[in-house]
């Protein structure tokens, strides 16, 4: 069998040297937050130093307000960004005009597609005090101007509801899609029961839901210590950093712009072994609990 | 059958409602910048402007457009889109099918290989030193082999062939005498091309709208996406007013001047950069509905 088909190894040559070189030999070089390494000296002729750099880290001033702000970001996304996109497609569920169905998800889907300068860019014009929408209408309804992108307590709420306004439409497609293979004899059966609207989203079709839930909230968990890296350094300002710097942020600086390698490896390592580790026991909770698991 | 109790209505009043703040919510920043870009600045930022174009002016655009920079990132850009996506595609589409086909030995620990990257990685600065030692450093080549393929998009892919590659055509191709280059290249393929037009805008997308890749591995100005450039017009250029504390009065009035000009072309900058995406999202729309429906499926 392996002779006959020798031609589908060609097939997956390709990728297995780009899994290999751009994500094993990372993997094999993450040693270094181990060592302290020197360019010219290789990874390999680096001296072994053990634990320093974490050390460094967990003793620094940076170690509690990188990883607060990283929870606190990612946290209040979960909890006020997840059920948004359930709701709505619950929401879309019941709607019978097909056009304004269709309608309404044209519309809410578009803003995925935004690149996350243009986001950014966006939040930035909208929110400046003198010249931005938001704050002109503050004003016309007698409230204050505020300059939103430099008061750092603003940060996380600025992060979470532009994600929910730019990802909430595109993340309700995979509920959507769940609710499309509901039984509709269960449904008629219900109504002959006379079950009401409300009654079927909540007793029908919610309970439909809860496999994709649950999957969707270990993949989350397991991302709760890496808050997307893109976003949050175009947020950034000198005004805000003390909210804003996050732990990707923080290894890019460390490592990239001061030059710090060992020590921002050892950063990035921490961020990846604790997220491996949530999400490891999140899904093994709700295997035990529940039917449904990643593994 | 079509019985509609009084809560039902009152179900679907508020249902109704709650939809439409949604929908206006959702599509108002995108019409205020359209509107936007073709009003007189000073409008805008005094706040007259709020739906509709006030005082219809290109002038923004003629601003943009004289920066040469936004169309050597236009012509970078399209340079990285176009042989990115086709070199995820080379990758992508072989690997998933043999992927698929349970007559492959090994592709349990392939699956295993692609998967477990998902969860874990060796992170930015390893990454750094491979491709630094690759000398692919401020190289083109690096920002189109970095993603030369995703797990996600791999794993939906071997899903879409699984499901809707029949067992038996394989079977009686072999019989004919095929070997699996001809298989996969005259049968498999067209009979695939929903799933190639989902990678493809799912790539293509990804590369058009790619910016931290560049921002860590490009240096030389001339090999930037348009994506930095857009960050320098929308993002940089907020800190002039912070350097406007200067005491020189000519660097005041220079900055003040280009604060205004940014002002305007910001608008512009954010249309131009956005229209192959606009042109192609009742497209988009329609296949990445089915990616994402597609990826649901391996649940």
């Amino acid at each position: 069998m392996i002779l006959r088909n020798w031609q589908l190894y060609l097939f997956v040559l390709p990728a297995v040297v780009y899994y290999i070189v751009f994500h094993y030999v990372p993997i094999y070089g993450v040693q270094i937050a181990f060592r302290q390494y020197y360019p010219m000296r290789g990874i390999l002729g680096s001296p072994w130093v053990g634990m320093k750099h974490f050390m460094r880290f967990f003793n620094s001033y940076y170690f509690t307000t990188v990883i607060g702000n990283t929870l606190r970001i990612s946290l209040t996304a979960l909890i006020v960004g997840f059920p948004i996109p359930v709701l709505l497609a619950l929401m879309l569920n019941e709607v019978q005009h097909l056009r304004f169905k269709k309608l309404v998800q044209t519309v809410t889907y578009a803003p995925h597609f935004i690149s996350m300068v243009v986001m950014v860019g966006m939040l930035i014009l909208f929110l400046t005090p003198s010249s931005g929408i938001i704050n002109h209408m503050l004003a016309a309804v007698g409230m204050e101007r505020k300059a939103f992108m430099q008061d750092a307590r603003n940060f996380h709420w600025i992060y979470v509801f532009s994600s929910i306004w730019q990802e909430s439409g595109w993340s309700s497609v995979i509920f959507v899609a769940a609710l499309a293979s509901i039984d509709s004899s269960q449904v008629e059966a219900a109504i002959i029961d006379g079950a009401n609207k409300l009654q079927r989203m909540v007793y029908i079709n919610l309970p439909v839901l809860i496999p994709t839930i649950v999957i969707m909230l270990i993949m989350r968990s397991g991302s709760i210590l890496s808050v997307g890296f893109e976003k949050v350094y175009l947020m950034q300002n000198a005004t805000n950093l003390s909210r804003s710097e996050i732990i990707s942020t923080y290894v890019y600086k460390a490592g990239l712009i001061d030059g710090d390698f060992s020590f921002a490896a050892a950063v990035g390592l921490f961020n990846s072994l604790i997220n491996f580790a949530i999400l490891v026991l999140v899904n093994l909770f709700a295997r035990r609990v529940g039917e449904t698991s990643l593994w | 059958m079509k019985y509609e109790s009084r809560a039902d209505r009152i179900f679907d009043v508020i249902n109704y409602l709650l939809l439409i703040i949604v929908l206006v919510l959702t599509a108002y920043p995108l019409i205020y910048i359209v509107s936007a870009s073709v009003s007189d600045p000073t409008a805008v930022n005094s706040g007259r402007m709020w739906l509709w174009p006030v005082s219809f002016t290109l002038e923004g655009y003629q601003r943009l457009f004289k920066n040469g920079e936004i169309w050597l990132g236009y012509a970078n850009t399209i340079f990285y889109t176009v042989f990115g996506t086709l070199l995820n595609l080379a990758v992508t589409l072989p690997c998933a099918y043999a992927m698929s086909r349970k007559d492959f030995v090994g592709r349990k620990t392939l699956n295993f290989m692609v998967v477990f990257t998902m969860f874990f990685g060796g992170g930015l600065i390893p990454t750094y030193i491979v491709v630094k030692n690759l000398g692919l450093l401020d190289t083109r080549i690096i920002l189109l082999v970095l993603g030369a393929t995703s797990s996600y998009n791999l794993i939906v892919t071997r899903t879409f062939f699984s499901s809707s590659i029949p067992d038996e055509l394989r079977e009686s191709a072999f019989v004919d005498g095929c070997t699996n280059w001809i298989l996969f290249t005259r049968i498999v393929l067209p009979l695939s091309k929903a799933i190639i037009a989902v990678m493809a805008l799912f790539f293509g997308v990804t590369h058009w709208n790619a910016y931290f890749n560049a921002l860590v591995y490009i240096s030389t100005r001339e090999k930037y996406p348009l994506q930095v450039f857009l960050r320098e017009i929308l993002i940089f250029s907020e800190m002039l007013p912070a350097m406007l504390a200067s005491e020189d009065s000519l660097v005041i009035e220079e900055l003040t001047r280009q604060a205004r000009i940014a002002e305007m072309v910001k608008y512009g900058a954010i249309i131009v950069s956005s229209l192959p995406v606009i042109i192609a999202y009742p497209l988009l729309q329609r296949y990445f509905v089915k990616g994402v429906m597609l990826g649901a499926i391996k649940g």
